[in-house]
């Protein structure tokens, strides 16, 4: 190895350090350490100026090795790192010092001992970077195909959409027809518009589209592969389809609870409201009393969670009886009405106008359903109302369909407590998993209307068409490695990574663990949990922590 | 290979603003992001915790705001304004004017030695007026371009031709009054709407007291106080006496389900009172906290157990009815009246601090933004788009997200946005 020529740059950030420690100091002690040859402080080691102070040392002083000891990595980084690289140097041989975040502004008061800390810091820096090594990205072909699977509202949207921008979109439907729910829905809220009518715009535009190709009565058998690259088998009825696909969008809705043996549910006099949809669709709803009961297996303590659409759809089912037959007595027993939004409040106040009964119960005294008629505490009044009735309908919640435990297992991306597939991060990452690659819509994520359904398939078919756009997946190189030869094939390493980007195959020397790069974020999970110790982390190698632990023992002179 | 496809505008860089931004900039697509505050960032860099993880929201947010800034395809147009738009869809013209900020943006570096000797004191408005700020400041410390910026209606040289003592402390030499304002015309295929929301100013209810008791405050404020980056560090502290609050009323739909003010539901209100309310806890055991609503709802993932949560580990009583009105003794301590519904009683209960959950409400000036981009508003000035295509304005080629098209919460902003981004990419790419 070449001689290690370091250099140390140490900003005053203003006064945010300046103020605060002695940063010319700093500059004096940097240059006593071992390999440090340059050492110098800048007002701003951010600015242009600053900039080209280090581009200029990088030449003059042939260093090979660069220190910056200032505000954050978490913003400028990326900035003195480019700044290395325009001089020639690799930018993975640059080394950051945070002297201002976790120094300067929590040691406001002690200027003497916060200086010695930060030249602590600094003298870690420099053990560290001295051992750092260069270190080049790589490019990962992404193929320009989409997998859609489930093709409801949801899938459509997102299918038509990738089309439109020129992708080609294989989109699997496990019936024998397109539009999922909405095929059982008769109008839906707040137009009154009919469902079917929607799949069926939605459907003929898809139908012209020569970038498209639907497969009804089709299943996802197997995935294999990574972001740009997965090879997919769909099983069509007894034989096996293959292609390629560079994203995956999971659009595979959800079902609707069957309230069996709970309150009366007979499938005849009380029926859910998918059920009741079909009855108003076919024009066969016989019924001058009708008696709606929210919250009917959900916010308890098997499924907490409210189902966001019920309310409004025993609402519009309401309105819809009511337009047919306006003889027809409707109550809605709820807990709290759920009608959120600019439009909704609106419409939930008409249907008030209209004389349709809403009776607030709570959960502690459930609303009995017995032969003939309901029985129920009416909180506000304060009293047991008996309602006789024609037909009772349960508003039962939206659940994870059965089998999306096993899609998601054939994807290895997460389901929550209640099966529900799980997003990369619940509040700025909602049609994102944390696999690289893969994205979700619609109520496969969690109950949504139809709106919400359409925004989301909208927004995660932007996020499938970021990779297939550029062309090519960057990969980040301070990731895992595996030593084959340490490596036992034990799998530890497969079950604890996050992004599902190790995995176990056979080689000629048996079970060993693969890194796929295009995958792995370098967090070091697995590298931490490997028994073998056969795991090193690029960039984040046991030598060069260990290396900063031992300067920050000594003390400084 | 065919053309380059056009570039698109997006109206607010807010979250909603900066999702779009970032997605298309990710397609290959060049952004003009456009803000009319100093600094992107919007209503959830105000904001202190996340419901229901309790992420720290600027500490999630920065990220996003330092990858726009520095994103080869995302030009940031702080402090600027769509003047005029014309033409169609795939190529409409856009007229911005961009206002002086006085600071050289290359220059700054955002130290503060500037502001330290500014001798004006004003409110500012990021902290929502809770404490003072200089003529010359950062609109938040961590607010992206991370400049200063000077306040042309407040500093004394712009209004008064006297003081400049900032230009002489500047040892960067980045102040400069010779700025001008500008009109740049940019050629976009596609625009975005995501200008967000204001709160609604509950001086509209005088029966709440606000702005004449000291110790009733709106939301946003709150967020603010109990922010450890706002005016009093993260203490709880009534604005009153700089006490802590230990006796907390939450009051619900405040403008909302109102068919006085706004008929709709803000539908984000529920959710982040509970979430106010623990954290409120969490600075202090001692807490208490009220919450009056009409009806709790809590829709999203993981959001009926963070109500449950409220009641079981941090001290919430949720407390259904309407708060009628609000009153305060000598101790400037606010009396909420309610109507218990549960017991049909009329109650009033003494606290230390009460706190509306104003509705949400389109920005202002939103009237004059959908005229100059000729796209129509629903009848309470929310942008107007069809239940089914929920992301396309009444206008091709212009499409909206968040909280300017209908109360909501973060992530259906965010995926809204990369929505509002699919479908602006469909247009320049066709």
């Amino acid at each position: 190895m070449n001689e290690v020529r370091v250099g140390v740059f140490v900003c005053h950030c203003g006064t945010n350090i300046g103020g605060f420690l002695n940063v010319p100091g700093l500059a004096k002690y940097a240059l006593r350490l071992p390999h440090v040859v340059f050492a110098k402080d800048n007002q701003y080691t951010c600015s242009e100026a600053g900039l080209t102070e280090i581009r200029n040392a990088i030449a003059e002083n042939k260093l090979n090795r660069v220190v910056v000891a200032s505000c954050t990595p978490r913003t400028h980084e990326p900035l003195f790192r480019s700044t290395c690289k325009e001089a020639g140097l690799n930018p993975y041989l640059f080394q950051f010092v945070n002297i201002r975040d976790q120094c300067s502004w929590v040691h406001m008061q002690d200027t003497e001992r916060a200086t010695e800390k930060a030249k602590a810091l600094i003298r870690m820096g420099v053990a560290r970077v001295v051992l750092l090594e260069p270190l080049e990205e790589t490019q990962v072909e992404v193929n320009p195909c989409a997998l859609v699977i489930g093709g409801g509202i949801t899938g459509m949207t997102c299918t038509l959409s990738l089309a439109n921008r020129d992708f080609e979109v294989k989109l699997v439907e496990k019936e024998d027809r397109l539009g999922g729910t909405l095929n059982t829905l008769y109008k839906l809220y707040p137009t009154h518009e009919e469902a079917s009518k929607l799949v069926q715009a939605k459907a003929e535009e898809l139908k012209k589209n020569p970038k498209i190709e639907v497969l009804t009565s089709s299943e996802v058998e197997e995935v294999k592969g990574f972001v740009g690259n997965y090879d997919i088998t769909i099983r069509q009825g007894e034989k096996d389809r293959l292609f390629k696909a560079g994203v995956i969008i999971v659009a595979t809705g959800a079902e609707t609870l069957k309230p069996v043996d709970m309150y009366g549910y007979d499938g005849e006099h009380v029926i859910t409201q998918l059920e009741l949809e079909g009855r108003l669709k076919e024009g066969r709803l016989n019924a001058n009393t009708v008696v709606m009961i929210q919250c009917i297996g959900s916010r308890n303590e098997k499924r907490a969670y409210c189902s966001k659409v019920c309310c409004l759809t025993a609402l519009k089912n309401a309105v819809l009886i009511r337009e047919a037959n306006p003889d027809a007595q409707v109550f809605v027993l709820y807990r709290d009405m759920v009608t959120q939004g600019t439009i909704y409040e609106d419409y939930y106040g008409k249907a008030r106008e209209t004389g349709i009964m809403f009776i607030k119960y709570s959960p502690e005294r459930q609303p009995v359903v017995e032969d003939g008629s309901v029985r129920i505490y009416d909180e506000l009044l304060g009293e047991e109302l008996i309602l006789p009735y024609d037909l009772v309908v349960l508003s039962t919640p939206m659940v994870a369909h059965l089998d999306s435990a096993d899609l998601a297992q054939r994807l290895k991306v997460p389901v929550d407590k209640y099966g529900f597939f799980l997003e990369a991060h619940v509040k700025l990452r909602p049609v994102d998993f944390a696999t690289d690659g893969i994205f979700v819509c619609g109520c496969a994520h969690w109950p949504a209307n139809v709106g919400e359904s359409i925004s989301q398939a909208y927004g995660a078919a932007s996020r499938a068409s970021i990779p297939m756009s550029v062309g090519h997946v960057k990969t980040e190189p301070s990731i895992a490695v595996v030593d084959e030869d340490e490596c036992s094939g034990c799998g530890l390493c497969e079950l604890t990574c996050p992004f599902k980007a190790i995995r176990i195959e056979e080689t000629e020397k048996g079970r060993k663990a693969k890194v796929i790069a295009a995958s792995c974020k370098g967090c070091g999970a697995c590298g931490a949990g490997c028994p073998q110790k056969a795991i090193t982390m690029r960039h984040f190698t046991d030598e060069q922590l260990l290396a900063q632990v031992i300067p920050l023992t000594e003390v400084t002179s | 290979m065919e053309e380059k496809p056009k570039a698109v505008l997006i109206v607010g860089g807010g979250i909603a603003g900066i999702q779009a931004a970032l997605d298309l900039g990710d397609m290959g697509i060049k952004v003009h992001l456009v803000e009319r505050k100093p600094s992107i960032g919007g209503r959830m860099a105000q904001l202190d915790k996340t419901f229901p993880t309790n992420d720290c929201s600027i500490c999630i947010l920065a990220p996003k705001l330092a990858d726009c800034f520095r994103h080869p395809n995302i030009t940031l147009h702080t402090l600027s304004e769509v003047k005029e738009v014309m033409g169609q869809m795939g190529d409409f013209s856009v007229k911005l004017r961009k206002y002086a900020r006085f600071v050289d943006e290359k220059k700054c570096v955002n130290c503060g030695d500037c502001a330290a000797k500014c001798p004006v004191k004003v409110p500012d408005e990021f902290d929502m007026e809770l404490r003072k700020r200089e003529a010359i400041y950062p609109y938040y410390l961590q607010g992206v371009p991370a400049v200063m910026t000077i306040d042309r209606e407040n500093c004394l040289y712009l209004t008064r031709e006297v003081c400049r003592i900032c230009e002489k402390f500047c040892t960067r030499e980045a102040i400069d009054f010779e700025q001008k304002d500008t009109d740049v015309m940019l050629n976009v295929g596609a625009i975005i709407v995501a200008t967000g929301f204001d709160p609604y100013d509950p001086s509209g209810i005088p029966q709440y007291g606000y702005k004449r008791y000291r110790n009733v405050i709106i939301s946003l404020e709150y967020e603010r106080l109990i922010c450890a980056s706002g005016p009093t560090g993260g203490h709880l502290l009534r604005p009153s006496d700089d006490k802590p609050a230990e006796k907390i009323a939450f009051v619900q739909c405040v403008g909302s389900r109102d068919f006085k003010n706004n008929p709709y539901c803000s539908s984000v209100c529920c959710m982040h009172a509970i979430k106010e309310a623990i954290l409120a806890y969490e600075h202090d055991p001692k807490v208490k906290s009220y919450i009056f609503y009409m009806d709790l709802r809590a829709t999203g993932k993981g959001f009926q157990e963070y109500v449950a949560r409220g009641e079981q580990e941090y001290n919430i009583s949720y407390i259904r009815g309407r708060v009628a009105k609000i009153t305060k003794d000598h101790d400037e301590n606010p009396t909420v009246w309610y109507e218990e519904t549960q017991s049909s009683k009329t109650k009033k209960m003494t606290t230390d601090l009460a706190v509306l959950a104003t509705s949400l409400m389109p920005r202002r000036g939103v009237k004059e933004l959908a005229k100059t981009l000729g796209v129509e508003l629903d009848e309470y000035n929310f942008f107007k788009t069809d239940p089914f295509n929920p992301l396309d304005t009444t206008r091709p080629g212009i499409f909206v997200c968040g909280c300017c098209r209908e109360p909501t919460d973060i992530p259906e902003s965010v995926a809204q946005a990369s929505g509002a981004a699919e479908r602006a990419a469909e247009t320049v790419m066709r």
